[in-house]
Parts: structure tokens; C-alpha cells; sequence
């Protein structure tokens, strides 16, 4: 990882599964001990940068978004251009930046980061798409830096077994590649995922 | 076929195309495409106007006969919108940072799209010719495609609708190279007012799905 740049760590998977509240958990949390920065593929409206602002996420100029053209998966793997370009000019605004997050925007189990962008990536599965996700795979699931199967608190409603996601996951990406259970409603700092990403930091180079 | 050439005009070249409606998303949101019939009619437009603009802005920087800065200014005053000089722009910066990648020779840090597709060419070996097709190809299947994403268009239909274009694409291609040389100002300069208006008004949208 090159000394000279921020980190830059991705934040795929399918939508609805809470990426962008684990992104606005991990700006609060890391926020008062890292500079950071945003570039988002989500659908970003200025209610959107509102509610940020009055929470106290992250200020919105640091936020980014970057329209994809209804391809999610095109523009944080096949062709990166504009995000990269977004993803620069932020680190050049705001230097010196310890980490950029980069959101995808929801897609399906296929689609994951380029490394030409990201350094390392988290892919985002939650309960309520079903406890048999972890094992149909895809390459969010078996090859991400770190799978966060999310909205643990609602397993018992829609009958997920977190034990079956457990040991899917680690079949699927072996027993060296980190899974997270989180829920945001017992620990809204996202204590374990943001514990991950100081690791990262801490590499070294 | 020029290997290099079809590369270049490829849609799956990382240049950051694919986030560019080339004005259809606009259209679409004030209903002037609907169906296969409106986007027709778009793409034949589009092609008589901006496309003719871009091929002839292309042949020139490819033709190695102007300075390409020269050719540049030529093109942002052809542009009537901001929200379409800032489009222009960042296309063209991404085609150069792509074509640097591939160990082209364009030192340019930013210049208009059309211009930048004919300075890449001529980098590559190409000529103006190949540049003006490429600029005339680029300006019909960007916004086809965005009408296929946003609209549902049955994309065989489409495409029969972009085929049917090929030999004006063909014809502008020829006739770009053949004033390539001449003077910068007699380069066509054909404007489209509701391209202009509609990327003014996309630009203002709070959602949008394409860059432009």
C-alpha cells in the first residue's frame, strides 16, 4: 500500500442491507480520530447531506456522491474513472486524509470493488436477506477483505440462524478471512467493524 | 477494422462513458423520449448536431495540423451550456488519464471531449478520420444506451435504430477529415437549444442517475 495516499477501503453489497448506516456509524466513531472523507454511489439528496449534518456524522463537504448511469457495479469495478477521480479530488481538498470510504450502490452478490480503487474491501450481507445467502457465495462473500452480516437483532423475526451464516461464511472464505455479526441498534458505533478498519490503518506498508 | 480504433470506441473502455446519458436522461425527464419512435428521432438529431460539432472538432486535433489547444478553445465555444462544458470536460480528462495509462503520448492534463478523442487518436497512430468516427460513434451509442437503462427500450430495437445511423456516421466521418486542415473557425458549429436547456435543467435535478 503505497505511504503517499490515504487508505481507501470499499463498502459493496446488496441494497437494502445497511451500508450506508454502517458508513455514517464508522464517520462518527472514527471521525474525532481520523480525517476523513466520503464518496458515495448511493442516491445522495440534500436531505440525505441534511441529516449528516445534523447528526454529526461527518461534514458534507467531505461527501461525494458520483452518479454510476444505472451500472453500480460498472463504475466501482469495470471502470472506475469517475470514482477514482472523486475519490483524488477529495484527498486533495482535504489533505492530509487518513481514509476515504467509498459506498457502492446496492447491486447483487456479484458485484465488488476494483483494486485500482480500494485498498480493502467490506462487503455488507444482513439477516433479513436470508440465512442462506452466505452460502451461495459470489465473490462479495468469499473474497471481501471483511463480511459484515448486519441487523443481527432481527434474526429472531425473520428466522435467520446466525450459527448457519457463521459457519457458511467461514466455509465459504476460510477461517483467515474476518466476518462480523453486527447490529447497529445494540451498538450504534459499530465497535468491531471500526475496531477492523484502525487494523488496516495500522499496517503496515 | 483498426484493432486500435474499435478498443478506443469501445464501450467497456474505462473512460467513465458508461455515467453519461449524452442529454437522454434529461430528455427523458422532460418526456421528449418516451419510446423506440422519440429516441429515433433523438439519435438523429443528436447526430446532426453535437455529433457533427464533436466529429469535426475530433478530425481537427487528430489531423496534427493545429495546435490542440487551438482546436480546444474552438470547442468551448461551441458548447452554449456550463452544464455541458463541465461534462465535456470531464469526459475529456478521463479519456486522457485512460489513454496515459496505455502509454499515450497526451500530455494534456484537461481538454474537451471531442478534442481529447482526436488528440488520443492521433497519439495512437490514428487519423482524422478514425477520430471523427469515433466522436460521431460516441455520441449516438452513449445515449442509446442510457435510453435502454433508463426506459427499458427493447435493446435489439435500439440498436437497429443506431445500425441504420452508420452510414451517416460513415459520411461525417469522411467529410470531418476533409476540412481537418482548413481553418479552425470554418469547423461546423451546429447547435441543438434543447440539448442545451435540458442539460441546464438535468443539472439542477436533486436525483440524478447520469452525470450528464
Amino acid at each position: 500500500m503505497p505511504p503517499d495516499r490515504p487508505v481507501r477501503i470499499g463498502v459493496g453489497g446488496p441494497v437494502g442491507t445497511g451500508k450506508t448506516a454502517l458508513v455514517a456509524a464508522l464517520c462518527r466513531t472514527l471521525g474525532v480520530e481520523i480525517e476523513l472523507a466520503v464518496v458515495t454511489n448511493d442516491i445522495y439528496t440534500d436531505e440525505d447531506a441534511e441529516f449528516l449534518r445534523r447528526a454529526g456524522v461527518l461534514d458534507p463537504a467531505r461527501i461525494t456522491a458520483v452518479q454510476t448511469g444505472c451500472c453500480p457495479h460498472t463504475a466501482i469495478r469495470d471502470d472506475i474513472s469517475a470514482n477514482l477521480a472523486a475519490v483524488e479530488e477529495l484527498e486533495q481538498r482535504f489533505r492530509p486524509l487518513g481514509l476515504v470510504l467509498v459506498e457502492s450502490g446496492g447491486d447483487n452478490l456479484t458485484a465488488t470493488f476494483s483494486r485500482g480503487l480500494v485498498d480493502h474491501q467490506i462487503f455488507v450481507l444482513d439477516v433479513a436477506g436470508g440465512d442462506k445467502v452466505p452460502r451461495k457465495g459470489g465473490p462479495g462473500v468469499t473474497n471481501s477483505d471483511l463480511l459484515v452480516i448486519n441487523k443481527t437483532d432481527l434474526a429472531p423475526l425473520v428466522g435467520a440462524d446466525l450459527d448457519v451464516m457463521a459457519r457458511d461464511a467461514e466455509a465459504k472464505r476460510g477461517a483467515d478471512r474476518r466476518v462480523i455479526f453486527c447490529s447497529l441498534v445494540d451498538d450504534p458505533s459499530a465497535a468491531d467493524v471500526a475496531s477492523w478498519v484502525r487494523d488496516r490503518l495500522a499496517a503496515p506498508v | 477494422m483498426n484493432a486500435l480504433a474499435l478498443l478506443l470506441a469501445d464501450g467497456r473502455f474505462p473512460a467513465g462513458g458508461h455515467a453519461h446519458s449524452g442529454g437522454v436522461e434529461a430528455a427523458v425527464m422532460d418526456a421528449r423520449i418516451s419510446d423506440d419512435a422519440s429516441l429515433s428521432s433523438y439519435l438523429a438529431g443528436r447526430l446532426a448536431t453535437a455529433g457533427r460539432v464533436a466529429a469535426g472538432l475530433a478530425a481537427a486535433a487528430g489531423s496534427g495540423s493545429h495546435p490542440v489547444l487551438a482546436v480546444d478553445l474552438e470547442a468551448g465555444a461551441r458548447i452554449a451550456s456550463p452544464a455541458l462544458r463541465v461534462a465535456s470536460a470531464v469526459q475529456g480528462r478521463q479519456l486522457l488519464r485512460a489513454a496515459r495509462a496505455l502509454g499515450f503520448d497526451v500530455p494534456w492534463k484537461e481538454l474537451h471531449h471531442a478534442v481529447a478523442m482526436g488528440a488520443v487518436a492521433r497519439a495512437g497512430g490514428l487519423g482524422p478520420t478514425d477520430a471523427a468516427r469515433w466522436a460521431a460513434h460516441e455520441s449516438v451509442t452513449g445515449a442509446a444506451t442510457a435510453a435502454i437503462r433508463l426506459l427499458g427500450l427493447d435493446p435489439f430495437t435500439v440498436w437497429n435504430a443506431v445500425a441504420a445511423l452508420a452510414p451517416a456516421i460513415d459520411e461525417l466521418a469522411a467529410s470531418s477529415a476533409a476540412i481537418a486542415d482548413g481553418p479552425l473557425a470554418e469547423l461546423p458549429a451546429r447547435s441543438a437549444p434543447l440539448l442545451d436547456i435540458g442539460a441546464e435543467r438535468h443539472a439542477c435535478q436533486e436525483v440524478r442517475l447520469f452525470a450528464s
